[in-house]
């Protein structure tokens, strides 16, 4: 009788503190340092409960590197009994994952870019969902923009990884529907002291623009080889480039350049009837007070977003079973998946079962550098 | 490919090689007088092109605090190897120690809170850069080789991995995961036929071959050169005429480091650096120093130029295989060389 006492008392100690908890990975040391910082600073400012639960993040450094994620990953999994899982930042670590939330039947918000993450839907990637926008998203808008700029050649120089020749499948797929030419293709390194050697080789083919699939700071550089050399063609640059570092590296070099970004880089210059508007300047006044004026990044904003998709989907699941069970984690994986016009800082969603991001083009804004800021280029509604 | 494209690569090839030639001479001065495979060398370059950066931004470097960190722990060390030969502390011995490790940190944390914010002219700038990295190269010496200082070239290199790492992650630290770019010496301009120089690149080249001159006098006429020399050739027998193995060392740390800073401090207004910047440029002159088999000056500097080139002309023809390209070079090097060289084995050298 004392030990069924002492049990029951133990199971009611614990369905009192019944937490939802949340594992975080992201990629705040290492080479994508500068996207995982502002992330990991925005879980500091999530909210702490959702659905009347007090919610716990658990939030851990996977250092840029893959093996690190996965091991993360597991952690969270196994010895914390976490009910979702957020990250990594860049898409190797976040491919990685893949299968980790499958074989744990963990669902998985992915904060990195690639549309390999969540297509093409099998079973594995029923677990998986994420926020960025699909590089096809950005592709689109800059070819688009090209095309109505009168641009027939295009000169490409992009990242010597997945990045850049992500970036370069995409925009060869959008180059025949809009006409365009791609007449140089060339790599860089993101530690690179020197391109001018592939910029001279683009210029001598002499396209009417050129496009930088870099992200960060790095892709200042050939963006000022550029200039230097004398290009007078439009500059294209990546949303990948979208945070105020990149301004202060590249300076006068990167006026009049194009590049697509999500709403939020630009949230104040949205028109009052749009209602990403108002969820953006929501996220980028809470950061801003916590972490000093002028510090938001596009990037911290997809953490947000995945918190908003949480905040949408845990009600939801936890109508039908209790945190920290195998059947919170697939209820709340089917409600992420029924997620329908959920306005966030970069966008709008509507998701499907095979569509785990859910964003049309409201998602993305072509944006130009105008005296070292960003400007909105046309009026998005 | 024209001319004025290749003139344009050789530029480029001569600017960046002439950066790799002073990293590979302080690789191949560190190893020879200590055999030390000094890894974080490529870390004083991203320490000082940041440091520079901050102070031209008017931030407090906290490259300032690292050095007072690391003269206590020196200072800590060096007095704990005292009270072990002593037992008790004698107060010359202790103010020596002080003045080893703990003089110039100070003095630079005290400079930094005297001196006026703002705007300094750019050689007060550069020179408090130095002021600050400089001394850092005979502190990690002190604090993490000098007690093993016997041990094998491979527990060496081990050590080095490690401070490499611990350099590496305390940059993150103290300059932020985005990289920087400071003002440039000069907006110099002018063409040569077809080919247009810049004042830049020209400062650069020159301020290698100045300090290559520099060196080769150091070594050659002064005392203090030709102790260096003579530990590099037999560090037993330099020992025996009562040359400190240690003061040699802490001497080539230093040595490298005011090189490895000045390349900073060069390539910072023309490449935006980041604090892992300094690993893969200490690489690139690591293989111009391989090539000069880790012992020849004059090797090391054709190598670089030969790496510079290599790696201009390779980002115009393959820019995506360019690391690629430099990186292979190291083979047929290494073949030759050990075709050319009877074996020999590192450890029975002493």
């Amino acid at each position: 009788m004392p030990l069924a006492l002492l049990v029951s008392a133990a199971l009611a100690a614990g369905a009192a503190q019944a937490q939802i908890k949340i594992g975080v990975t992201v990629s705040a040391t290492g080479p994508a340092a500068s996207l995982g910082i502002p992330e990991k600073n925005t879980f500091s400012i999530m909210p702490k409960s959702i659905g009347g639960k007090t919610v716990e993040y658990i939030v851990l450094d996977d250092a840029s590197d893959t093996t690190t994620a996965v091991k993360n990953a597991r952690k969270l999994i196994s010895d914390d009994k976490v009910d979702v899982i957020i990250g990594s930042t860049v898409t190797p670590n976040a491919l990685a994952l893949v299968d980790v939330a499958a074989e744990t039947e963990t669902p998985i918000i992915s904060l990195a870019a690639s549309s390999r993450i969540i297509e093409p839907m099998d079973a594995k990637r029923k677990w998986v969902f994420k926020t960025p926008q699909n590089d096809s998203h950005m592709a689109s808008a800059i070819t688009g923009h090209m095309a109505d700029a009168g641009v027939k050649t295009v000169g490409f120089i992009g990242f010597n990884d997945a990045y850049g020749n992500g970036w370069y499948d995409e925009v060869a797929k959008f180059a025949d529907v809009r006409k365009l030419k791609i007449v140089a293709n060339e790599r860089f390194a993101r530690n690179d002291t020197a391109v001018t050697g592939q910029i001279l080789k683009i210029m001598s083919a002499n396209p009417d623009a050129v496009l930088i699939a870099g992200a960060g700071t790095p892709a200042a550089l050939p963006q000022k080889t550029l200039k230097e050399r004398g290009y007078k063609g439009k500059t294209y640059q990546t949303h990948g480039v979208a945070n105020p570092d990149f301004l202060r590296v590249c300076g006068k070099d990167c006026e009049d350049t194009f590049l697509p970004a999500g709403p939020i880089l630009v949230a104040s210059q949205l028109p009052a009837g749009n209602p990403i508007r108002k969820v953006a300047l929501d996220y980028i006044g809470k950061y801003e007070k916590a972490f000093g004026a002028g510090s938001f990044s596009t990037f911290g904003g997809h953490a947000w977003d995945s918190g908003m998709v949480l905040e949408r989907a845990i009600p939801e699941a936890l109508k039908k079973a209790q945190p920290g069970t195998k059947e919170f984690r697939a209820a709340l994986r089917d409600a992420m998946e029924k997620t329908t016009d959920l306005t966030v800082s970069h966008g709008v969603m509507n998701m499907t079962a095979n569509d785990h991001l859910g964003f049309d083009q409201r998602a993305r804004v072509m944006v130009e550098i105008k005296n070292g800021a960003w400007t909105l280029v046309g009026d998005a509604k | 490919m024209d001319g004025s494209i290749a003139a344009i690569l050789a530029q480029d090839g001569l600017t960046t090689g002439a950066i790799y030639a002073l990293l590979g001479l302080a690789l191949v001065l560190v190893f020879s007088v200590t055999r030390v495979i000094f890894i974080p060398q490529g870390e004083f370059v991203a320490f000082g092109a940041l440091t520079l950066a901050a102070l031209q931004t008017g931030k407090f470097p906290l490259a300032i605090w690292l050095l007072l960190a690391l003269g206590v722990v020196a200072f800590v060390m060096e007095l704990y190897a005292l009270w072990r030969e002593h037992v008790r502390l004698v107060p010359a011995a202790v103010l020596r120690a002080a003045i080893h490790t703990m003089l110039m940190p100070t003095l630079v944390l005290i400079a930094s809170l005297l001196l006026p914010q703002g705007q300094w002219p750019m050689l007060l700038q550069v020179a408090f850069t130095l002021a600050i990295v400089v001394p850092m190269g005979p502190l990690i010496y002190r604090v993490a080789y000098q007690p093993l200082a016997s041990a094998s070239t491979l527990v060496l290199l081990i050590v080095s991995v490690g401070v490499h790492y611990a350099l590496i992650g305390l940059g993150l630290v103290m300059f932020g995961a985005e990289g920087a770019r400071t003002e440039p010496f000069t907006d110099l301009r002018f063409s040569v036929g077809a080919l247009q120089v810049s004042g830049q690149s020209l400062a650069v080249i020159g301020t290698a071959v100045l300090l290559i001159l520099a060196l080769y006098l150091y070594f050659e006429r002064t005392l203090s050169g030709k102790a260096l020399r003579a530990t590099a050739v037999n560090r037993l027998g330099a020992q025996i005429v009562g040359i400190g193995i240690a003061q040699a060392g802490r001497l080539s740390f230093m040595l490298a480091a005011a090189m490895g800073t000045l390349c900073g401090v060069l390539i910072a207004p023309f490449t935006t650096v980041y604090y892992d910047s300094g690993f893969l440029i200490g690489l690139k002159g690591f293989v111009a120093a391989i090539i000069g088999g880790l012992a020849s000056y004059p090797l090391a500097a054709a190598g670089s130029l030969l790496v510079g080139l290599l790696e201009s002309y390779a980002s115009f023809w393959a820019s995506a295989y360019k690391e690629v390209i430099v990186f292979t070079l190291i083979i047929p090097v290494l073949l030759w060389r050990s075709l050319a060289s009877p074996a020999h084995d590192d450890e029975s050298e002493e």
